[in-house]
């Protein structure tokens, strides 16, 4: 694998879980690997599959979907259709050459900026072990 | 026409500027496409930044504006306004977070710069498909509803009744008062806890504009900011209010005794009872676990008594519906059970008592009548206290309490006023944290009392020959310690009610990591949640001694009174749209929708929205297979766009999926 590769990673997370953790993880100044950029969804259950698939396809070597603990949706139970969204995912991905480990899906709460920074930084280092996702590659085949 | 998009780029003194390069990112912006002006400027949430911002969209014409700060959930709200002072809807402003998600945690230069660059660029491509959205205002239920009346509860819905507004005071006990009616003394200037809170029991219990429901507990709560529906639970008392004068023949007459919760199991009670004499309400409950009528169906000695025939053994739980603008919470705090930890033999040696049973020893009304008196009914010649039982500890809980010192100097006092000078009276503390109003001083007294502070927090407390042994170490001295005493207080953690998880969801509201409800933010909104509407009052929110508690519950109070006042609040218009052009009419959304807010137009075939009803999750917009539900201001053209910022394109790729996108798009256009 090419040992200068810097991963990209999209992360949609929502805003009253994660986005918060994530600016409770820059507040208390813990330092993340620039790899992964945000974006802000009102919950993880408006992340449509269709995004995780268009963000894999521009260039994204992974994808981290993240929000509120089982049972703290903001709004009732988000969260548990971003989970089945997202098992779907895990069936698809594969059938289309694109390893699973590449979609995660994580709960960090509120208050857990450090668990954020941990998430971020370790799901970066899997996905750098992974390598880059050659779309293009796998077009020509 | 072509977009005409402002960039602004805030350095944040050096916040963002020590490791983002803005005038950088502020050219680079202004070589994207569709950008008319690119600034980057000091502070731009101060008046000067955006007043730039103002003078741009006036002098340039700009139609949309992209501010690169702090993170949109400190800031968005006031760069909004600042767009709409200038004639332009706030929802054409893209907010981008370039100092929590950027600055503040990326270690390299370089890179910090290079992330803020994506990170203004998927701003600026989102901002492009960005529509005017215009908030509805709706009417705000002038009532507030108050659950948990400790001493935050009672001042919260003084405050809001005494304004006018009536308020819905629901508390799960039978009476009022809190753990503030437990106590016996309160520091620093040894008032009596009962003859500062009596009075306002009372005027709760007077005040025409509060509707007490103690033995109740909320169940649900639907609605949104002003207009919330709760369903409150009111328990059986078995005693008929409106009947009974609070005589208290029956709680002679009883013939079960149970341990007494309010006496912290010093002391019995009936399976009839009140917490106190002064109990408000005064009208006694009957325990249905323990009464002999309720579980065997024989007794019956307190109807026979009772003069007003007040007793009714065929009450039932019964719910009522109130409908309320906002909500404060004020659900207060548990003290730690210390049996876990074994060490300090609480449960094991009957002379080791919790913070709480011994302020139940030094109360006039107490078990002891308020001598401090041991198990055998003597007094103790030497009392040990142990601060931080459960706090500052890595195993149970890491915060301070913030009470424990300065209720432990109030113990010292008392018991060396009421055993006498003789006593003698150890404190193993680990800091002494006396940090309010008069704390410091009220410290110095007790030193010069002559009570003896240990620094280190004891190992263990064994019992040898009859007495009670401290083991531990002073570690000033750097000595080893064995201090005999007759009797151990343990200074026990406040924690997290039992039940917070429960209520936190049922209020919508989130928990900290300390397990308390978590506040809007740590400095600068105390007393808000992340649901509108809905206050914290007291410790509830975490550790906090009876000043604070009035203090923060005053706030709360203000908070929804705000909003009572003003009568109209603004409902964001980010609201789902289901295209009538696209539905197909499966209905798949409708059973996904959480709030039943969309509704199938039978004659159309379509589903609609219900805008007063949907609070814009996306439930629908995430499954919708035709893709016509989408969430306003999160328009799958926006998310798109924003993912194209946000990764270095590959234009070569985008052929690949042209399919989905470019169909996307022509259908958003």
């Amino acid at each position: 694998m090419n040992q200068e590769f810097e991963p990209a990673i999209l992360a949609f997370v929502c805003n009253w879980c994660t986005y918060t953790a994530a600016d409770l993880a820059g507040t208390s100044r813990m330092v993340q690997q620039p790899n992964v950029r945000l974006v802000r969804m009102m919950c993880t259950g408006m992340v449509d599959p269709k995004y995780v698939i268009k963000a894999l396809l521009s260039g994204a070597d992974g994808v981290l979907v993240s929000g509120c603990h089982p049972g703290d949706c903001h709004y009732i139970n988000g969260n548990y259709k971003a989970r089945r969204r997202v098992k779907l995912l895990n069936e698809i991905l594969p059938q289309f050459g694109i390893d699973e480990r590449r979609l995660r899906l994580t709960w960090v709460g509120a208050s857990e900026g450090n668990e954020f920074a941990a998430t971020v930084n370790n799901f970066i280092n899997e996905i750098r072990e992974l390598g880059p996702l050659d779309v293009r590659g796998m077009a020509a085949l | 026409m072509a977009r005409r998009i402002g960039v602004y780029v805030c350095h944040c003194g050096s916040n963002i500027a020590g490791k983002v390069d803005c005038p950088d990112v502020a050219a680079f912006a202004r070589g994207l496409k569709n950008v008319t002006v690119s600034r980057d400027y000091q502070f731009m949430c101060s008046d000067p930044g955006q007043d730039l911002i103002i003078r741009d969209i006036h002098e340039h014409g700009l139609d949309r504006v992209v501010v690169a700060s702090c993170s949109p959930r400190l800031h968005e709200k006031t760069f909004q306004k600042a767009c709409a002072r200038a004639g332009l809807n706030p929802y054409l402003m893209q907010h981008c977070c370039i100092r929590e998600h950027c600055s503040w945690v990326t270690g390299d230069k370089a890179e910090a710069t290079a992330k803020a660059k994506h990170i203004v660029e998927a701003a600026v491509l989102r901002v492009r498909r960005h529509q005017e959205l215009h908030s509805r205002e709706v009417a705000v239920v002038p009532d507030v509803m108050v659950v948990g009346a400790g001493i935050a509860g009672i001042q919260a819905a003084l405050d809001v009744a005494r304004s006018g507004h009536r308020v819905i005071l629901v508390e799960k006990s039978p009476s009022i008062g809190g753990h503030m009616a437990q106590f016996d003394k309160t520091f620093p200037t040894l008032d009596c806890a009962a003859c500062i809170s009596t009075p306002k029991m009372v005027a709760v219990a007077q005040e025409p504009n509060i509707d007490l429901l103690t033995w109740s507990e909320v169940e649900e709560v639907t609605g949104f900011v002003g207009n919330y529906t709760v369903t409150v639970r009111r328990k059986a008392r078995y005693v008929s209010e409106d009947i009974c004068t609070g005589c208290g023949a029956c709680l002679e007459k009883c013939p079960t005794k149970v341990l007494s919760e309010f006496e912290e199991g010093l002391g019995m009670r009936r399976a009839i009872y009140r917490n106190s004499p002064q109990a408000v309400p005064s009208t006694p409950v009957i325990d249905a676990e323990h009464c002999k009528m309720l579980t065997k169906g024989k007794c019956g000695v307190c109807q026979k008594t009772c003069p007003t025939g007040a007793i009714d053994f065929t009450q039932q739980d019964r719910r009522e519906v109130y409908h309320v603008g906002s909500v404060i919470l004020a659900t207060g705090y548990d003290t730690m059970d210390p049996t876990p930890m074994t060490e300090y033999g609480f449960g094991r040696y009957p002379e080791v008592y919790t913070a709480l049973q011994f302020e139940r020893l030094n109360n006039a009304v107490g078990p002891t009548g308020g001598k401090i008196l041991m198990k055998n009914g003597e007094a103790p010649k030497s009392v040990a206290i142990i601060h931080c039982v459960g706090s500052r500890d890595k195993n149970y809980h890491e915060y301070c309490s913030r009470t424990c010192c300065m209720y432990a100097l109030k113990y010292d006092h008392l018991i060396k006023d009421k055993v006498g000078h003789g006593a003698e009276v150890y404190n193993f503390y680990i800091d002494m944290r006396c940090f309010g109003k008069g704390y410091e001083e009220f410290y110095r007294r007790v030193q010069d009392e002559g009570v003896t502070f240990v620094r280190g927090r004891p190992s263990e407390v064994v019992q040898e020959n009859g007495k009670l042994v401290v083991v531990g170490e002073d570690t000033l001295l750097g000595t080893r310690l064995r201090v005999p005493v007759d009797m151990v207080v343990l200074c026990t953690a406040m924690e997290a009610r039992a039940d917070t998880t429960e209520v936190a969801r049922v209020f919508g509201v989130s928990q900290g990591r300390d397990g308390f409800f978590l506040e809007e933010h740590p400095k600068l909104g105390p007393v808000s949640t992340a649901s509108d509407g809905i206050y914290l009052a007291g410790t509830c929110q975490g550790p906090k001694d009876i000043p604070d508690a009035v203090a923060h519950a005053a706030g709360g109070a203000a908070q929804a009174l705000a909003l009572a006042a003003r009568g109209v609040v603004s409902i964001s218009p980010t609201t789902s749209w289901i295209n009538p052009d696209i539905c197909v009419g499966c209905k798949m959304c409708i059973g996904l929708c959480p709030y039943s807010a969309i509704e199938f137009d039978e004659r159309r075939h379509i589903a609609v929205i219900n805008e007063a009803m949907c609070k814009g999750c996306g439930s629908c917009a995430g499954h919708c297979p035709s893709g016509a539900a989408q969430i306003k201001h999160f328009r799958q053209v926006q998310v798109f766009n924003e993912i194209d910022g946000l990764l270095d394109r590959k234009p070569d790729i985008m052929a690949l999926i042209g399919d989905i996108y470019e169909t996307a798009n022509r259908a958003e256009a």
